[in-house]
């Protein structure tokens, strides 16, 4: 357990002390400050168009106009920056050669695997920390449904875990940063889309597709919902990836 | 202190090292000699369980390497060839990741990372960024991560490449230094620093062990005998059984056959005395017919050094 700690503060060190988590958090927060004005000004809009019609404006909701589309528009941007916080976190240990030393000092697989988790889920928690201030904002002037507020953070933060865990795994794959980063893009985006093939597919194999699309599970936190099964999937998705580069270390040892 | 059985490793199929068998005392400072590529850092890497061996057994401090991994790691200090060290990291904060991978308690490491900065010299530079230190300072750091921990064995790979003269001297004697109380591996291809270094020597060449001995006897076996090498016609398996059971004979090696019956053989004396005359009579009263005869300009130390700098020949 210490062990895991000291290579989880290591690697969080090497995150704040280079520019990485400087970037990753400006672009961040600066998407997600745009994606908020923008809804924002469109919601406005619509509320001064409907102000003379009650029935309209009953159903005019914060909680659909301006939460569900920017948490929707996050997890978009989330896909985009987690690969390249977890892509060097293994690979760049194989590259330079200090996953020798690392791997014959007494530490565990777990202890070296589940400290980088940690440490990149910490820099998310830091970057989803940040756009706190857009439901802030909003509850300064509106009335914003804290319950939807605080499921969409959850949904994000399990999502990017998940995107991290994946990242993780096709880090301890390739020495080549640039590889892990393209594999772990190209597959989050392809399990945030996979329910895309459900219409041309027979209903039985549909409705498994539609249970393995990351997306589909992160619509009803977003709508303010936490469903058990959507929790069980994030968090049962991350251990396994974690789980499978777990397998990539030992196996690595025996190939080499 | 350290046990090696029958050791070998396969890469694919490629071998990385056959068959090798040796043992360590405590307190003793073992060389691994060999050219690049020997299988040096494979076995290395054996023993400090970063690579499972294909077949056979490593012991180090009573632990078997495969079995007992977690334990032979807190027992070992390792520095690899390259010396990768965290290059972000300054030299204290370094040593101070290291120690708690290491499992050491707080007032441990407090203690002895003073300690072994002092020994390997880095203390003055402790609050320097690894990354703008030199090779050699890096190769202090290097060693100091390997110490931290008072291994008892500490295993090091090839300590003093890449440094200029100055660097190797202090390495070396830094070295020396460690020794004593810890049993030292350590590889290199360089001759002289196995005689400067080592109680023992291993030689290994394209994955084999060649010789195990003291670098006293090393020498004394290169100065003591003289080598003839004879072409004789003949059953090669009779030639050699011949050869080998004459008093004055101390080995035969079989070096190349131009056609079935004539069979070339270098022959090594027991003593330093020239042979030739003596075997030549021998082979010809013995039936074989004598093609040729002659003393061998490659003596045992050529081969010995071809060997160890064949990289530096070819």
């Amino acid at each position: 357990m210490s062990r895991m700690i000291a290579i989880y503060r290591r690697e969080l060190a090497f995150f704040y002390n280079s520019i990485i988590a400087y970037i990753v958090m400006m672009m961040f927060s600066l998407l997600a400050g745009y994606f908020f004005y923008n809804l924002l000004a469109f919601f406005n809009l619509a509320s001064v168009r409907v102000m003379q019609n009650p029935i309209a404006s009953q159903q005019l909701s914060l909680t659909e106009g301006v939460l569900q589309p920017l948490f929707g528009n996050l997890s978009i941007v989330l896909l985009l920056i987690m690969p390249m916080l977890t892509m060097r976190l293994l690979s760049e240990e194989r590259k330079t050669g200090t996953a020798e030393l690392l791997f014959t000092y007494p530490i565990s697989d777990w202890d070296a695997i589940l400290g980088k988790y940690f440490a990149a889920v910490t820099v998310l928690l830091t970057m989803l920390g940040l756009t706190l201030v857009f439901p802030a904002l909003l509850g300064n002037h509106a009335d914003p449904e804290w319950g939807a507020v605080v499921t969409g953070y959850l949904g994000l933060l399990l999502l990017g875990m998940a995107f991290i865990a994946m990242g993780l795994f096709f880090s301890s794959l390739t020495e080549n940063q640039i590889v892990a980063g393209i594999l772990a893009f190209g597959f989050s985006l392809f399990f945030l889309i996979i329910g895309w093939i459900g219409p041309f597919v027979s209903s039985g194999t549909a409705k498994v597709i539609v249970q393995i699309s990351i997306l589909e599970h992160f619509h009803s936190f977003s709508r303010g919902m936490i469903n058990t099964n959507d929790v069980v999937y994030y968090v049962s998705f991350s251990v396994f990836f974690l789980f499978l580069c777990s397998r990539v270390l030992e196996s690595n040892r025996w190939r080499s | 202190m350290i046990e090696v059985q029958n050791l070998t490793k396969y890469y694919g199929k490629q071998i990385g090292i056959l068959d090798v068998s040796f043992k360590a005392d405590k307190g003793e400072i073992l060389g691994f000699l060999g050219p690049n590529g020997a299988g040096k850092t494979t076995a290395m890497r054996i023993l400090t369980c970063y690579l499972p061996p294909t077949s056979g057994a490593a012991r180090v401090a009573g632990f078997d390497v495969l079995a007992d991994s977690r334990e032979v790691r807190s027992r070992i200090g390792y520095l690899p060839e390259n010396v990768p060290l965290y290059l972000d990291l300054t030299v204290s904060d370094y040593l101070e990741f290291v120690g708690k991978l290491k499992g050491m308690s707080k007032k441990r490491r407090r203690e002895r990372i003073d300690d072994v900065m002092e020994e390997c010299g880095v203390s003055h530079v402790r609050d320097r960024t690894i990354g703008k230190l030199s090779k050699g300072y890096r190769q202090r750091v290097g060693l100091s991560q390997a110490l931290i921990n008072d291994p008892e064995v500490l295993i090091l790979d090839e300590p003093t490449v890449g440094l200029d003269p100055q660097q190797i001297i202090e390495i070396r004697a830094l070295i020396r230094n460690l020794a004593g109380r810890r049993t030292v591996i350590l590889s290199t291809h360089i001759l002289p620093e196995v005689s400067l270094l080592c109680q023992r020597v291993i030689i290994i060449n394209k994955g084999k062990l060649v010789t195990v001995d003291t670098p006293e006897n090393l020498k004394s076996r290169l100065q003591r005998s003289v080598m003839v090498d004879v072409t004789v016609r003949g059953g090669l398996e009779e030639i050699q059984s011949f050869l080998e059971s004459r008093p004055d004979v101390r080995a035969v090696t079989h070096i190349e056959s131009t056609d079935e019956s004539t069979h070339s053989l270098r022959v090594e004396s027991t003593e330093n005395r020239d042979i030739r005359e003596s075997l030549s009579s021998a082979v010809v009263e013995r039936g074989f017919g004598l093609v040729g005869l002659y003393t061998t300009d490659v003596s045992l130390e050529d081969i010995f050094v071809h060997l160890v700098t064949k990289e530096d020949v070819d």
